[in-house]
């Protein structure tokens, strides 16, 4: 076994995990805390992939800054644990039973794509972002803007909608 | 040796590891004792003097003394991120200083250069992926205290390092500019010359603004809020005790020796020397420093220590002496050039650091937030445009 391989293992499982403890756990913060896991594991992933950026940036903006975010809303708004409810009757006859069916579908899937079998060549390029910003700024560059503007106007309407209370 | 040549990255690799790990442990220790000596004569007074010659030992002696206190834990506490919050503000401060370049990357052992544990293309964009995750120590730790001031303290240094975690990245942005290149070797190479094409006169805006933002950011005075004693007892580390907060306290030094050394390696050509490489006295510059250094202690053993104070400064003499002697050997010399300014430089960059601590008076909260983002903010935005205008119009001519 190489040592990528044992990394790949570890870290899909720690992903695994952060996601299982982030439905599963009462407190806002270990849920938070458990996002963060699975955040920092995919970039790792990413890592051994050789998407040096793609894994810079998942950890620079997911977990540094959205989850940063998270924590401090949670924190400010001293959220309390989270009360359990019973399984409402949609979730357990027919969730559950849907869920089992994708997952199924989704793992034969894989078994049959040729991907799957292929290991990806993990070398990192010599200019990961020269060849992005080629694509962000030249070829895609006004989906690229456009879907700023509309960010910008997303932060713009929750200001509105922030201000109309007073 | 079959195994070594096979695995020579991963062997290497650790050692290096375990070296950087033991040194930056010794430096943020003697940290300590360089601040409170430093403090303490900007404030007329000795600082330690009496654990070992001029209190040279007394960082061992607080090491000690930490590990033996009571270590408490408030019952009222969120138990697994109490425990969790020191380890990762000192794991994720520790884990920048692989990607630091305390030397040439010509220098290998193995085909690995020696002094950079991970030498990425992109490793800046790392740097600042690790550190902007440094806020979940202080932040999580004000909030599993379960208890008001750690609260307050932690959302305030929350806030606060988001919010010059913005100008920290922007003010940078010029230099990255200018080099063309994410990679931190890559950015001092092309500094190379003498001390007039190193960043810091193209950037003397953006450097300001990464200092100023760099100071908020490692939450040192005069933007010490997460911890003002005159409103939050301590701020975010108040329930916490004995190596605990020793852990704290450590990760605020390695993250003041990350940012000296990104200031280093940005804007003051990190390992390059600042004379011209046709100056060739300059390689003899660290063994006499050393040398000069043991002088010193020389006279200072002779002259007023006594006792064991006396024998203990005798050693640091020799020591001194025999590192001074070994950089003047020609085989050694071209190898220490690069490490020497390194650290020379980073010293300097500390000793700011302790300089603005012991004259500047802290900020109030809303001072500091409309000084980040009314002031800081515009003026490395500003600093951006003018830098990309300007290499703009070089490319056009």
């Amino acid at each position: 076994m190489s040592l990528p391989f044992i990394l790949f293992f570890v870290c899909a499982g720690l992903a695994i995990l952060g996601a299982v403890l982030l439905i599963v756990s009462r407190e806002p913060i270990h849920s938070a805390l458990s996002l963060i896991l699975v955040m920092v594991a995919l970039a790792i992933l990413y890592l051994t992939l050789g998407a040096e950026f793609i894994a810079a940036v998942q950890v620079i903006v997911y977990a540094g800054a959205i989850m940063v975010l998270f924590v401090f809303v949670i924190m400010l708004l001293n959220a309390g644990v989270e009360e359990r409810t019973n399984w409402s009757q949609m979730a357990k006859y027919a969730g559950l039973p849907l869920a089992v069916v994708l997952l199924l579908e989704i793992a034969q899937w894989f078994w049959r794509s040729p991907t799957s079998a292929r290991a990806v060549n993990g070398t990192p390029e010599a200019h990961p972002t020269h060849a992005l910003s080629v694509l962000l700024f030249r070829q895609y560059v006004f989906p690229f803007e456009a879907t700023s503007i509309l960010i910008l106007i997303a932060i713009l309407g929750a200001l509105v909608l922030a201000k109309r209370q007073e | 040796m079959d195994f070594i040549s096979q695995h020579a990255v991963l062997v290497v690799s650790l050692v290096k590891i375990a070296v950087v790990l033991f040194l930056a442990m010794t430096a943020l220790a003697y940290l300590s004792w360089f601040e409170r000596k430093v403090v303490a004569h900007i404030q007329s007074r000795w600082g330690p003097y009496y654990v070992g010659a001029h209190g040279l030992l007394q960082p061992l002696a607080d090491g000690l003394k930490f590990l033996f206190k009571e270590d408490v834990t408030p019952p009222a506490s969120d138990q697994l991120v109490y425990v969790l919050a020191p380890f990762l503000a000192l794991s994720l401060a520790l884990t920048t200083l692989a990607l630091i370049p305390f030397g040439p990357p010509n220098v290998r052992v193995f085909g690995q250069p020696v002094f950079v544990i991970s030498n990425s293309n992109i490793g800046l964009l790392f740097l600042f992926a690790i550190t902007s995750m440094g806020v979940y120590g202080v932040a999580l730790a004000g909030w599993s205290s379960n208890s008001k001031y750690p609260l307050l303290g932690g959302l305030r240094s929350s806030a606060q390092m988001v919010s010059y975690e913005v100008s920290l990245t922007l003010s940078v942005v010029g230099v990255l500019l200018l080099a063309g290149s994410f990679s931190l070797n890559g950015i001092i190479e092309s500094q190379r010359g003498h001390i007039g094409h190193w960043y810091v006169w193209p950037q003397i805006i953006g450097f300001l603004c990464y200092i100023t933002a760099a100071i908020a950011e490692t939450n040192r005075v005069p933007f010490d809020l997460p911890e003002a004693e005159g409103e939050l007892v301590a701020g975010f580390h108040t329930e916490y005790s004995s190596f605990k907060f020793a852990m704290f306290f450590m990760a605020e030094y390695a993250n003041m020796i990350t940012v000296s050394c990104l200031a280093t390696i940005l804007f003051f050509g990190g390992w390059l020397a600042p004379f011209p490489e046709s100056w060739t006295w300059q390689l003899y510059l660290p063994g006499v420093g050393l040398l000069a250094l043991a002088l010193y202690c020389a006279y200072d053993t002779v002259t007023s220590m006594r006792g064991v104070a006396r024998l203990q400064l005798a050693v640091f003499t020799l020591l001194a002496l025999v590192a001074g002697i070994l950089c003047l050997l020609p085989a050694v010399m071209p190898l220490v050039q690069g490490p020497f300014w390194f650290i020379t430089k980073v010293g300097l960059f500390l000793f700011l650091y302790v300089w603005v601590r012991g004259t500047l008076p802290r900020f109030r909260y809303d001072q500091l937030m409309s000084f980040g983002w009314k002031l800081l903010l515009p003026v490395s935005l500003v600093n951006l445009l003018a830098t990309s205008f300007v290499i703009l119009l070089g490319k056009r001519g």
